[in-house]
């Protein structure tokens, strides 16, 4: 009987670093697209509207394969991020944050768009009636009155990203040590026999899980939205 | 200030016609809920682009439909006075008014420093919204709106619930604020004594369209239809014919309310038109002249400004509690109606 083996931690750590960074990308681009969606009207609205939900229909694997074909290294989008960073993206732990963002993206954005609408739009006609570009209004009235539900948002997108598997898988494939995510290192796990592996990432998993949905639901409780009174 | 404002606005279950077109320090847009005037400000401010029209204040084009000139709020300066006073609930007052005064591009202390004090909001300013009261909350609004040196201040019904006391306290509160700028004051409300109070242009809508407008005294004086006359709900109004005219020594006599009544001469009209006769409640009054027309009390109804008596026809009436007190119901009375206060309207 050999001793078990040492548990690997790299999959936790990458994991983290991978949401930590799919969840900045979100909060930045999805609350502007959130708030595009939610002041502005411009044509072609609705259709973009349908291409940001898609992804919470379509099966993990047609989404892999779709970012696959786009970003081959013979694809436009893939030969120029080589061209910048010296390396394919596919099959790197870069990937498995495009493909954490994509996972998590859709959900912040419509939960956002929410919570940016709930901002009383008399505080920013006040402000614009006083002589504040948008800019203005954005960063110093709108974004403080949603910053609670909006950094609510970002901790549950957070804990979204760490649960992708099906389109980290056909990114970012399943390489130990370079793009094992802790989702895919479970699969890993199980499918090779290693029980005690499988049972401590899990654990490890649903713990920040329960952490994270823990911190959102506190940011929510006290999120005052931008009401007058 | 003269404003010249012509407009024309299409919703989907409303159609908007405003015009106002004046030289005067206060305009009211006077109206039920419903009538178009908040949407009307709203144009004023630059928040609703109209269909088509014209829009200029002083010498300042807002808005020209014919040649696509829509000029954004934020270059309106319209001090924008919202309904519950908007103030950012994150600030407290003096980061409202800092705030104001760095979006309009005018920072000065000076002009911080008095309007804190002129408002009696020195010791507040580090309070936020949610730690003022009512009446605070609304001079930091006045105070915040004042730093930009406002071309026009809006006001969306100011004072709607607020109680008589703070009302007052409101009236005196902007007719201060009217001393510290020449801007042109455009209120919204469905309040008759804020109307009074303030107005010195009148505009009346409804459903969407300007129904009579003009200074104030010549608007309460003469309702210019049936309609005005209803929906300012202080006139009587009683069919009537003309029997007597006389342009001579301005006189007429009216039948209505089965008896003959002086009245002044009527402009445009002829013997035996037929039509109502409007004048004001408070303009019947008790008389114990034997010539007088006597009618029959149906109902007294204590208000806040005295006794409002209904009369057999349709006729109202307000008087003093004093000599309300030996009326009943049944009670026949003669009454007065002051002639010059009477008006005649065909439809």
């Amino acid at each position: 009987m050999s001793s078990p083996a040492p548990i690997d931690w790299f999959p936790l750590f990458l994991s983290l670093r991978v949401a930590a960074l799919a969840t900045l990308a979100v909060f930045i681009f999805g609350t502007a697209v959130a708030y595009l969606l939610s002041h502005k009207t411009f044509r072609g609205k609705a259709f973009v509207e349908s291409v940001i939900t898609l992804p919470l229909v379509l099966p993990p694997t047609v989404l892999g394969y779709y970012l696959l074909v786009l970003l081959a290294r013979d694809s436009l989008p893939g030969t120029i991020y080589e061209k910048i960073f010296g390396q394919p993206l596919v099959f790197t732990w870069q990937a498995a944050v495009l493909a954490a963002l994509i996972h998590s993206g859709p959900l912040y954005i419509r939960a956002a768009r929410g919570v940016l609408e709930a901002v009383d739009y008399r505080l920013e006609w006040a402000a614009h009636s006083l002589g504040a570009s948008e800019w203005r209004t954005f960063f110093q009235i709108t974004l403080p009155l949603a910053w609670r539900g909006l950094s609510s948002l970002a901790s549950l997108s957070f804990a979204r990203s760490l649960g992708d598997f099906g389109i980290t898988m056909m990114v970012a494939g399943n390489i130990p040590g370079r793009t094992q995510t802790l989702s895919v290192a479970i699969y890993d796990a199980v499918e090779s026999g290693n029980g005690a592996l499988a049972r401590t990432l899990v654990l490890a998993v649903s713990a920040l899980a329960v952490l994270l949905l823990w911190l959102s639901g506190s940011l929510t409780r006290y999120a005052r939205v931008g009401g007058i009174q | 200030m003269k404003i010249d404002f012509k407009i024309r606005k299409h919703l989907p279950a409303f159609e908007l016609e405003s015009t106002i077109q004046a030289d005067t320090g206060a305009v009211v847009l006077w109206g039920a809920s419903g009538a178009g005037k908040t949407l009307t400000l709203n144009c004023l401010a630059g928040f609703t682009r109209p269909d088509s029209g014209r829009i200029l204040v002083g010498d300042d084009l807002f808005y020209d439909g014919a040649t696509g000139v829509h000029i954004p709020p934020r270059l309106r300066r319209c001090g924008y006075i919202f309904q519950h006073h908007a103030l950012f609930p994150h600030m407290t007052v003096l980061e409202n008014l800092t705030f104001a005064a760095r979006a309009a591009g005018k920072p000065s202390r000076q002009k911080l420093r008095d309007l804190l004090d002129a408002f009696e909001l020195t010791e507040l300013t580090h309070r936020k919204p949610a730690q003022l009261s009512g009446g605070q909350q609304q001079r930091a609004a006045l105070a915040r709106a004042l730093m930009i040196e406002p071309r026009m201040l809006l006001l969306d019904e100011p004072t709607q619930g607020l109680d008589a006391r703070l009302k007052r306290a409101f009236f005196e509160l902007l007719r201060q604020t009217r001393q510290r700028t020449d801007a042109l004051i455009v209120l919204v409300t469905h309040d008759l004594d804020e109307c009074f109070e303030i107005g010195e242009y009148i505009c009346l809508l409804e459903s969407g369209k300007i129904i009579q407008a003009g200074l104030k005294n010549a608007v309460f004086a003469k309702p210019a239809s049936v309609a005005v006359a209803r929906s300012l709900g202080i006139y009587n109004v009683i069919p009537a014919e003309i029997e007597f005219l006389d342009p001579g020594r301005n006189l007429s006599r009216l039948r209505m309310l089965g008896t003959s009544w002086n009245g002044p001469y009527f402009p445009g009209h002829l013997l035996g038109d037929k039509g109502f006769a409007t004048f004001r409640e408070t303009s019947v009054k008790l008389s114990r002249d034997i010539k007088d027309t006597a009618l029959s009390v149906l109902a007294l109804q204590p208000y806040s400004r005295g006794v409002r008596l209904e009369w057999e026809g349709g006729l109202a009436s307000v008087i003093s509690e004093s000599e309300a007190r030996e009326l009943r119901p049944g009670s026949s009375v003669r009454l007065q109606i002051e002639p010059a206060d009477i008006g005649f309207l065909s439809k």
